[in-house]
């Protein structure tokens, strides 16, 4: 049931192929249906999914290549199941505002549908080969999407830049993955294979602090990780929109996805031995893309950099290596994919229906606007963490989880989320919603039909739905997260269980 | 004698032999086809080979001839190369007239070269099938008698040709004369004493190599490459940078990492940095290129630095990945030239031509991105699982000296450095204006190369165990 999720989407994509090319209407209708079909079975897979069952459900082996120990293995643990639920969500809406793209319809449905499929079919994977070779399916039509389709004077280069940056990024990725498989002596690139044999000998230490660093800046270079992230903002103020969403959204998780499924649980001496540069690293993040963000004059480039921001957040929980810590930030990969989409999916249509996205050009649009005005403030609303969204919910238990190794970095972070983040979010709200209505947009007019507001309101009451219910999410993330920090001897994992209890988070509120 | 054991060669040269009297004698109106009989006898030899099977070693020529599992795949290998170049071939028959028919009987004699080789398991078997596979390019090279630059692409491949073949025939000697056998077999024992730390005996092996690095293009032996592929006509140079040089590395396989492993083994180190200057000089120099077949050329010498990398690995698994990657090497570089024949016709090879490919023809365009893309390493096509194997094979070796560290950290190097100027020419042909507008043809046998190929592509790199446990057989017939 799992395969089907990223099978479908390409198995229509290699039918589109066959397609002629000025049925560009069918072509969005049949990924329409593709992403819905993909959508329903993440949610049912969501909620048949059994948190108090320890290991991989719904999972599927099957060897592939013999020689090398690649196996075909799929399936769903606590960390993936959530992931998958936000990427197909995210992948459905991104299919809806597809519809916008009035040029070769057929090539660019094809590719959102490889794109999709690609990397939920990364976050299916319990084998490092697919694992990787499944977000190289993804990556390589955002490059395509980005130069073909995308927007502004920068595209060629901004499309140069983020194919040259997270190229390398793959290749260092690929290049700690071998090593990873050569040092770990057990012939086999299985996930679950390697953790079992690496439990009992682990790779020795020398070997895990060379590995780890390599996977970090890989992993780093493809999740913007400080100061490897200059490609993202400019790549997605370039980008057409459903590329954007797919990208920030869902793509970009890999990174996160790949450091809590094989740098954390199979090295942890080099997690250990690297956490606190990781944890420098993402002050970066937090306080110096934050602090660029509120320069910004663009809303792409802003919510563009707010995005590279947020993932700090997400790198502190991993450093922070507790059960808490990791389960926030797992909470943060999916709320930032679903605000993100949002984010991104908004300026698209602000760009479509006004021209531009410069503050100056903008302003007073909420009176004319009331539906897609509101969504802006929400996303921004979410963006700086307000109460109420699971990007808050997220960024609580990591303070909470970081806070023990690395209390000073919290309240930078603490600085840079609420403080920083509320400084540009509001702002920019306050450029382009109020104020005075500029005279050359007096005739422009908010999303009409139920079907223009649908993939906005998916998102935004997902994004409630998890920040009012978090227990949903976290019950079904923590015992995965107890698995991984096994190997990581932090005796204060055990100690630190109990605040995860949700009648606390409940509390904390 | 065994003669049963040459069939595949004796079919091929009575194959050239046929299409040489065809030639001379034949109707005028069978002329034109001389290119499909040569097709139809490439494909029936290739049929014949699968009665072979890959197990089982037979010997010939008192020794000097042997049939395993390496030369079998290799055989292969040179059989379907010849028949995508000849698929090629006739397309550049139908679009630019008439081709002679020795050019057809020369690509099949270099063919028996290379099959030759693949079986030389004496010095003298190795020399005597490397000339027939050179000599036949010499002609081949400069097969256009009217056009200055095939005719100076043909003097430089001669003399460095015939340098590289000096330099052969004095390292037989050398070790003809430290080990007093020229089988391959003997040399192996010999090396059982002394002469495993001779000087003369390295000097010779050394100067073997360097007729041989000729040949594959290996550093400091890579000068003629770009000039001669610029020069030589299409066909032909794809002939060269494949079948050539697959000749060049089967060669190396049998008698280095086989015969004289004990010996090349301490060269570990040295063969790591040839591998690294091989890899850094291609791809650095390919940078700048305007000339698409000079840019292929320079990226033939870098794809040469991958596979000398699994030779540098001295290892079973690195022997596999050689086969493995020469395959897809193989594919995506026949789909270039099946491309190239199309958009270019005898003019200027400047890849300003590429721009907007997209617009003029989708089908080219994507085929032409896959070979680049391929090329460069990017899943899901075979060249990335080709690279993953090569990678892998000498990240398995560090612990025998960390050098293989840098050798993986400059591979990586190189591929990110290729994938700069790849993507340079895929950016040309999707966001690039056309220059021109004028229709392109492609006929039917060009359709069929492209398709093969690209079906090749996808396929090994989306299901690729048949041909990896295909190639470790191979790589296991040779005792290690």
């Amino acid at each position: 049931m799992v395969n089907w999720i990223f099978l479908i989407p390409i198995i229509v994509a290699v039918a589109l192929l066959f397609l002629p090319r000025r049925w560009g209407t069918v072509a969005w209708f049949a990924t329409f249906i593709a992403m819905f079909v993909s959508m329903v079975l993440a949610i049912s897979v969501f909620f048949k999914f059994d948190p108090s069952v320890t290991g991989i459900q719904f999972e599927h082996k099957s060897i592939w290549v013999q020689a090398l120990g690649i196996n075909f293995h799929t399936g769903v643990d606590g960390i993936n199941v959530g992931l998958l639920l936000m990427g197909a969500i995210v992948a459905f809406t991104a299919s809806c505002l597809s519809w916008d793209i009035k040029t070769r319809e057929k090539e660019f449905s094809i590719l959102l549908l490889l794109m999709s499929g690609g990397i939920l079919g990364a976050f299916a994977s319990f084998d490092m080969f697919f694992f990787y070779f499944f977000h190289e399916l993804a990556l390589i039509p955002t490059f395509i999407m980005i130069g073909v389709w995308g927007q502004g004077e920068n595209k060629n280069y901004a499309t140069f830049q983020i194919t040259i940056y997270l190229t390398i990024g793959a290749l260092i990725t690929l290049f700690g993955l071998i090593l990873l498989y050569v040092k770990s002596n057990a012939n086999t690139f299985d996930i679950v294979d390697l953790s079992n044999t690496l439990a009992k000998r682990q790779i020795e230490s020398q070997g895990q602090s060379l590995i780890f660093p390599i996977l970090m800046v890989g992993f780093g270079t493809l999740v913007s990780l400080f100061p490897f992230y200059s490609w993202a903002p400019p790549g997605y103020a370039a980008a057409p929109a459903p590329a954007a969403m797919m990208h920030a959204g869902v793509i970009k998780k890999f990174g996160l996805l790949g450091f809590l499924r094989i740098c954390v649980p199979l090295l942890p001496q080099g997690a250990i031995e690297w956490s606190h540069i990781l944890a420098v690293l993402c002050v970066g993040n937090m306080l110096y893309c934050g602090w660029v963000a509120m320069q910004q004059k663009n809303l792409n480039l802003l919510f563009g950099f707010s995005s590279v921001a947020h993932m700090g957040f997400a790198f502190l929980g991993i450093a922070s290596l507790t059960v808490i810590g990791v389960t926030g930030a797992v909470v943060i990969m999916i709320a930032h994919g679903l605000l993100a989409a949002l984010s991104f999916g908004l300026s698209g249509w602000y760009q479509k229906q006004t021209g531009t996205l410069e503050f100056d050009k903008m302003g007073g649009f909420l009176k004319r606007l009331p539906f897609m005005g509101t969504a802006l403030l929400i996303a921004m609303f979410a963006g700086c963490g307000l109460p109420g969204f699971a990007n808050f919910v997220g960024e609580l238990l990591v303070f909470f989880g970081a806070w023990k190794d690395f209390s000073f970095y919290v309240v930078l972070g603490a600085w840079g989320a609420l403080v920083i983040g509320a400084i540009y979010m509001l702002s920019a709200a306050r450029k382009i919603l109020h104020g005075e209505l500029k005279p050359e947009f007096s005739r422009i007019r908010d999303a009409q039909t139920f079907w223009r507001k649908i993939p906005y309101s998916i998102l935004i009451a997902t994004l409630l739905f998890f920040g009012i219910f978090p227990v949903i999410l976290t019950k079904r993330i923590e015992p995965s997260v107890k698995i991984i920090l096994k190997a990581v001897e932090k005796p204060e994992n055990q100690a630190q269980m109990k605040p995860l209890a949700p009648t606390k988070i409940k509390k904390t509120k | 004698m065994n003669t049963g054991v040459l069939i595949l060669e004796i079919c091929a040269v009575l194959l050239g032999l046929i299409i040489l009297i065809l030639e001379v004698s034949a109707p005028s109106y069978l002329k034109g086809g001389l290119g499909i009989i040569t097709l139809v006898g490439l494909a029936l030899i290739l049929l014949f080979s699968y009665t072979f099977t890959p197990g089982f070693i037979q010997f010939a020529f008192g020794g000097a001839y042997v049939m395993d599992g390496l030369a079998l795949f290799s055989k292969k290998f040179f059989i379907a190369t010849a028949i995508l170049v000849v698929l090629l071939l006739i397309h550049t028959e139908r679009q630019n007239g008439f081709i002679p028919g020795e050019y057809y009987a020369l690509i099949v004699f270099a063919l028996t070269g290379m099959m030759f080789a693949a079986s030389a398991n004496h010095l003298v078997m190795l020399f005597v099938s490397i000339e027939l596979v050179t000599v036949s390019f010499y002609i081949l090279t400069g097969f256009r008698k009217q056009n200055r630059e095939s005719l100076e692409a043909a003097i430089k491949y001669l003399i460095f040709g015939a340098v590289s073949s000096a330099f052969l025939i004095f390292g037989i000697a050398l070790v003809y004369g430290t080990s007093g056998t020229m089988a391959f077999n003997g040399i192996a024992k010999s090396l059982g004493g002394s002469t495993l730390h001779s000087a003369i005996f390295h000097t010779g092996l050394g100067m073997i190599l360097v007729g041989l690095g000729f040949k594959i293009a290996m550093f400091p032996f890579q000068l003629w490459v770009p000039d001669v592929y610029q020069g030589a006509p299409s066909p032909t140079t794809a002939f060269l940078a494949t079948g050539s040089k697959a000749a060049g590395f089967v060669l190396i396989i049998r008698l280095f990492l086989n015969t004289a492993e004990p010996a090349i083994a301490l060269w570990r180190e040295q063969l790591i940095v040839i591998a690294i200057l091989t890899i850094l000089y291609g791809n650095l120099c390919a940078i700048p290129q305007r000339n698409i077949k000079r840019l292929i050329g320079y990226s033939s010498i870098a794809h040469a630095g991958y596979l000398l990398m699994g030779i540098a690995t001295i290892a079973t698994d690195g022997i596999a990945s050689i086969l493995y990657y020469l395959v897809v090497y193989m594919l995506a570089v026949v789909a270039m030239f099946g491309v190239i024949a199309v958009l270019f016709k005898g003019e200027d090879y400047d890849i300003g031509k590429f721009s907007g490919l997209h617009q003029r023809s989708p089908f080219l365009a994507m085929i032409m991105t896959c070979a680049l893309a391929s090329l460069a390493g990017i899943p899901p096509l075979a060249g990335f699982f080709g690279k993953f194997l090569l990678i892998k094979s000498a990240a398995l070796q560090v612990d025998l000296t960390s050098s293989y560290y840098y050798l993986v950290a400059i591979a990586i190097v190189g591929v990110a450095i290729s994938i700069y100027y790849y993507f340079k020419i895929i950016k040309l042909i999707y966001w690039g204006e056309p220059t021109d507008q004028t229709k392109l043809s492609i006929s039917y046998p060009l359709v069929v190369l492209l398709v093969l190929c690209m079906a090749g592509m996808l396929c090994y790199g989306i299901i690729p165990s048949e041909l990896v446990d295909a190639a470790k057989l191979a790589a296991k017939s040779i005792a290690m």
